[in-house]
């Protein structure tokens, strides 16, 4: 039996990535990675900044994502996210311009822990990538 | 009777106003193109994003706890009406048929003696409705810079909504846009988006148990603001589309007005001219007939 399955990748802009011969993805889920290989129980979760990996017959894609929400079911992984960028063709001074925004919010003095937790994550993310 | 050389003016400027309404004619179409194609493309986000919400929602066991994005804030006071229009004029009835809708719904919440608020979103909409309305709009928002539309002004919108939720500020949420049905029809929707209304329940019950990570709650906390820019951004994708589509038409019809306008007017100048030769002739022979 064949281990793959289908994932697609929608933005609100677009559809932006769809495969069907992935073998697993990863994908920072708000309480820690999940790995997702075929015949996982549905199950709906979103995502903090991170970075999704994807493993196929044809190699391995990374992807940073802002934010999301997944869901898998019957074999199908749908990911929403509002930002994200292939880590093949990144654009170094985008990811600047984001981590430069992210440390303004981050200065803010009327953001709650949730909301510092995440601007944490996302500067930790960007700054290995970068 | 006009003279002449005032009809060949007349023609002549009626002309050049045809060509520009054809030219724009022609932008719009290339334009429209694109806004189509952009909320074809939009549409799948929207769709899995309501889909999942209403997986949630079917979940939900508490309704007392749900979140109040979701099931309201239990009272009906304050309305609040984000209304959609362009930052540009000639598209025929696009802004209008908005505003129409828009007003007839502003009548009925002041007639039931409720609290009116208003947010206009691209500037024809404020310049129509704050004569009438004015002190009740509290935010006016353009794009007018940014070339396309994008989710990222949707999102603007989208937490300026949810903050003044935060703060109490309104009961009801409604958008106001157009809906893109083809190139001569566009119908104006109004849409609640606070407390959501989940109406294709039955459609969509699946029967699955899903895992959540985290909480249910907890999850759709977090997918109810993002719902909301969604929401309007698929508003925003619509009206774009309507906007081109209805310029599109109108200015088609104005041309074809132009055209009609430009062979009455030769008909006429050639008339004249043919009278003032006739007459001149009539003139000439009389003339030599009295020697």
């Amino acid at each position: 039996m064949s281990e793959e399955y289908s994932v697609e990748i929608v933005n609100p802009e677009k559809s932006f990535l769809s495969k069907n011969d992935v073998t697993e993805v990863v994908v920072p889920a708000f309480e820690g990675e999940i790995g997702i290989l075929k015949d996982h129980i549905s199950i709906i979760s979103f995502l903090k900044p991170g970075i999704i990996k994807i493993f196929s017959k044809s190699g391995q894609e990374s992807f940073y994502v802002n934010d999301g929400i997944i869901e898998f079911k019957d074999n199908n992984l749908s990911i929403l996210t509002s930002l994200i960028l292939n880590l093949k063709d990144i654009d170094k001074q985008k990811i600047s311009e984001i981590q430069k925004s992210a440390e303004e919010e981050l200065n803010k003095s009327d953001i709650n822990d949730q909301e510092k937790y995440l601007l944490d994550q996302k500067l930790e993310v960007l700054k290995s990538i970068n | 009777m006009a003279s002449l050389d005032d009809l060949k003016k007349r023609i002549s400027s009626v002309k050049s106003t045809q060509k520009i309404t054809k030219a724009m004619k022609m932008v719009a179409a290339a334009k429209l193109r694109r806004a189509q194609e952009s909320a074809e493309k939009g549409r799948p986000y929207s769709d899995k994003m309501n889909n999942i919400i209403l997986n949630l929602s079917n979940g939900i066991s508490d309704i007392e706890n749900a979140p109040k994005l979701l099931s309201g804030t239990g009272e009906d006071k304050v309305h609040l009406c984000v209304v959609m229009t362009s930052d540009r004029g000639l598209c025929g009835g696009f802004n209008t048929n908005i505003i129409k809708k828009a007003k007839q719904y502003f009548q009925k919440v002041l007639d039931e003696g409720k609290t009116l608020k208003i947010i206009t979103v691209g500037t024809k909409g404020y310049d129509q409705l704050k004569r009438l309305y004015g002190d009740n709009i509290i935010e006016r928002i353009s794009f007018k810079d940014s070339k396309n539309v994008n989710y990222f002004d949707a999102d603007k919108v989208g937490k300026i909504v949810i903050e003044k939720f935060e703060k109490k500020e309104f009961d009801v949420c409604a958008i106001f846009y157009n809906q893109f049905k083809n190139v001569i029809t566009q119908i104006p929707q109004e849409q609640q988006i606070i407390p959501l209304k989940t109406s294709e329940k039955e459609e969509n019950s699946s029967e699955d148990n899903y895992e959540f990570e985290p909480e249910e709650d907890e999850i759709l906390s977090n997918l109810l603001p993002k719902n909301i820019s969604t929401q309007i951004f698929k508003a925003m994708l619509e009206n774009s589309a309507s906007e081109q589509g209805s310029r599109m038409s109108a200015m088609d019809n104005a041309t074809r007005n132009a055209g009609e306008m430009v062979d009455k007017l030769t008909i006429e100048y050639n008339r004249s001219r043919q009278a003032a030769i006739t007459k001149e002739l009539i003139e000439i022979i009389s003339g030599a007939e009295s020697l």
